[in-house]
């Protein structure tokens, strides 16, 4: 393979990967304090999306505001989705809420349907960030390639740092060892909650944005394939664990692109990979890569 | 001066009646504990002063020694006590196993915002616990039960309180550091600060206590001084091994 092809498809997988990545340390968070899988999670994501479109493309505001705006309204939909769909059922047993998790997801995509219709619609790119650059060595990239992982690692290592580095992160460790003995400590255990859903979706926003630049269009079920990776990257990883999110992701990303590299009459097969990971993960170790062994959870 | 004040409190659970109508008062600057078997409910009184379990009473009045302003914390979510000046050591330690030592000793002091105090009472805690000192940065689940529960105190102490609560802090540990336990409890009270013991270690207890109630099925069934539950005859057949 020659170096130039090589690149690109090794941009390709970062970009992906770093996708994937920021959308399983959403699910990741939330299954580390609640051991809820979050299944409307990649139809946050969608919303990120629909919101940067309508702001950008419907209403011509410029890219910076629009991606403010759809970052602050997705955020507040995840807020929502916990307060109508999660925070009644916090006493109930585990199942209610997963059961209340799938129903939500099924609301906001048909929802979608209903107010954004179901068709697809494409997404126009700011030119800057098509514009490719060339290497002396004949390597070409477009600077959207390199922004994504970019983006993706700067956001991520800024939730490392609050999570390890300052109160509201201690005590979000905290909560998802014992959350009883976090609340004597005097911590409102709700608000460090929603706090995780608005960090989350935050971060599933700004995913969703760059993948509707990456793939330019939107559509309301284009979270649900990526929202399924996502989670299977955060099992990769070790679900609870932040970096895991972000490495399984990465890897997973990379197995995707490059097996459909070097083995092109696989690509057909592409989806697959990731679901017999999964199998391969959960028979063989079923904490992942850096997950805790539960006996060690209060 | 009443600190705590509690008439009548009842606890429940399904439909066992754990605790029945259990009144007591802890004056300021004292150390109160409360003896019995065990089940006799007493980490259901703690927990339910802490807000931690539900409960019924006439009444449950916390007299605050910052302002002298009564409230009643009957009821209230367990997030606002530790506020108002009250902490718990729980029964089982509870530390966090995959924080750091100091990760659990700061979590004790959330609530607060003075870093310089907060440096203070994590000295001042060391002190008392040089071993937490050396081991600052390891993992909680690293240490041993006695660390453990040395974390458990300091944590509960990190918040500044006025009323610190101890459940069962001598539980599990070796005999030497049972006194040693003792001896910190009676150096902390000693700086002014009012404790309510859970123990059953009723001999060790009653020996540091200025007050005592003794719990038998969710009842108080005898009441006084350290030293007159230490003589009392019934009291050291049951609890004190004649």
């Amino acid at each position: 393979m020659e170096l130039n092809i090589f690149v690109q498809h090794f941009i390709n997988a970062l970009s992906l990967g770093s996708l994937y990545g920021l959308v399983a340390v959403g699910y990741t968070m939330v299954y580390g304090i609640l051991r809820l899988i979050n299944f409307a999670h990649g139809d946050i994501f969608m919303l990120g999306a629909y919101f940067v479109y309508f702001a950008t493309i419907v209403y011509k505001l410029p890219w910076a505001v629009g991606v403010v705006l759809a970052i602050i309204g997705t955020t507040v939909c995840g807020l929502l989705v916990d307060r109508i769909a999660y925070k009644p059922l916090r006493e109930a047993p585990r199942i209610s809420a997963l059961i209340s998790a799938i129903g939500v997801s099924f609301f906001i995509e048909n929802f979608a349907v209903v107010v954004f219709t179901g068709m697809p619609r494409p997404v126009v790119q700011p030119p800057i960030l098509m514009q490719p650059i060339e290497f002396s060595n004949g390597v070409r990239l477009i600077p959207l390639g390199i922004l994504v992982p970019v983006v993706a690692f700067i956001l991520v290592g800024a939730l490392l740092w609050l999570l390890y580095r300052t109160k509201p992160g201690l005590a979000m460790r905290a909560i998802s060892f014992d959350i009883e003995t976090t609340r004597m400590m005097g911590v409102s255990v709700n608000k460090i909650i929603a706090l995780a859903f608005g960090l989350g979706s935050a971060l599933a926003a700004v995913a969703g944005i760059m993948w509707a630049l990456r793939y330019p269009r939107v559509e309301p079920f284009m979270g649900m394939t990526p929202g399924i990776k996502a989670f299977i990257a955060a099992v990769f990883g070790g679900i609870g664990s932040v970096p895991g999110a972000m490495i399984g992701g990465l890897l997973l990303g990379f197995v995707e692109i490059m097996s459909v590299a070097f083995f092109p009459t696989l690509s057909g097969y592409k989806d697959a990979f990731a679901f017999l990971l999964l199998i391969l993960i959960l028979l063989f170790r079923p904490t992942g890569l850096l997950g805790e062994k539960l006996e060690d959870k209060i | 001066m009443e600190m705590l004040k509690i008439k009548n409190l009842n606890v429940n659970y399904g439909a066992i009646h754990a605790v029945r109508d259990v009144s007591l008062t802890i004056e300021r600057g004292e150390i109160v504990t409360l003896i019995g078997a065990n089940g006799a409910g007493k980490s259901s009184v703690i927990r339910s002063i802490m807000g931690l379990v539900k409960a019924r009473a006439d009444e449950m009045i916390f007299t605050s020694p910052r302002d002298d302003k009564s409230v009643s914390i009957l009821g209230k979510p367990a997030e606002t006590h530790v506020k108002l000046g009250i902490s718990l050591s729980p029964e089982g330690r509870r530390i966090l196993p995959q924080l750091t030592v100091e990760e659990n000793l700061n979590l004790g002091a959330y609530i607060r915002d003075d870093s310089d105090g907060i440096a203070e009472d994590l000295e001042y805690v060391y002190s008392l616990f040089p071993r937490l000192k050396e081991r600052r940065k390891q993992k909680g689940s690293t240490l041993s039960g006695g660390e453990q529960q040395m974390l458990a105190v300091g944590r509960a102490l990190m918040s500044r309180p006025d009323l610190l609560m101890l459940d069962e802090p001598s539980l599990g540990l070796a005999p030497i550091l049972v006194d040693e336990v003792f001896g910190i409890i009676r150096e902390i009270n000693a700086q002014g600060r009012t404790i309510l013991l859970v123990e059953q270690n009723a001999f060790a207890a009653l020996k540091v206590a200025h007050k005592a109630y003794v719990l038998e099925v969710g009842a108080v069934s005898l009441s006084g001084t350290g030293a007159e539950l230490l003589n009392n005859p019934k009291v050291r057949a049951a609890y004190l091994g004649g």
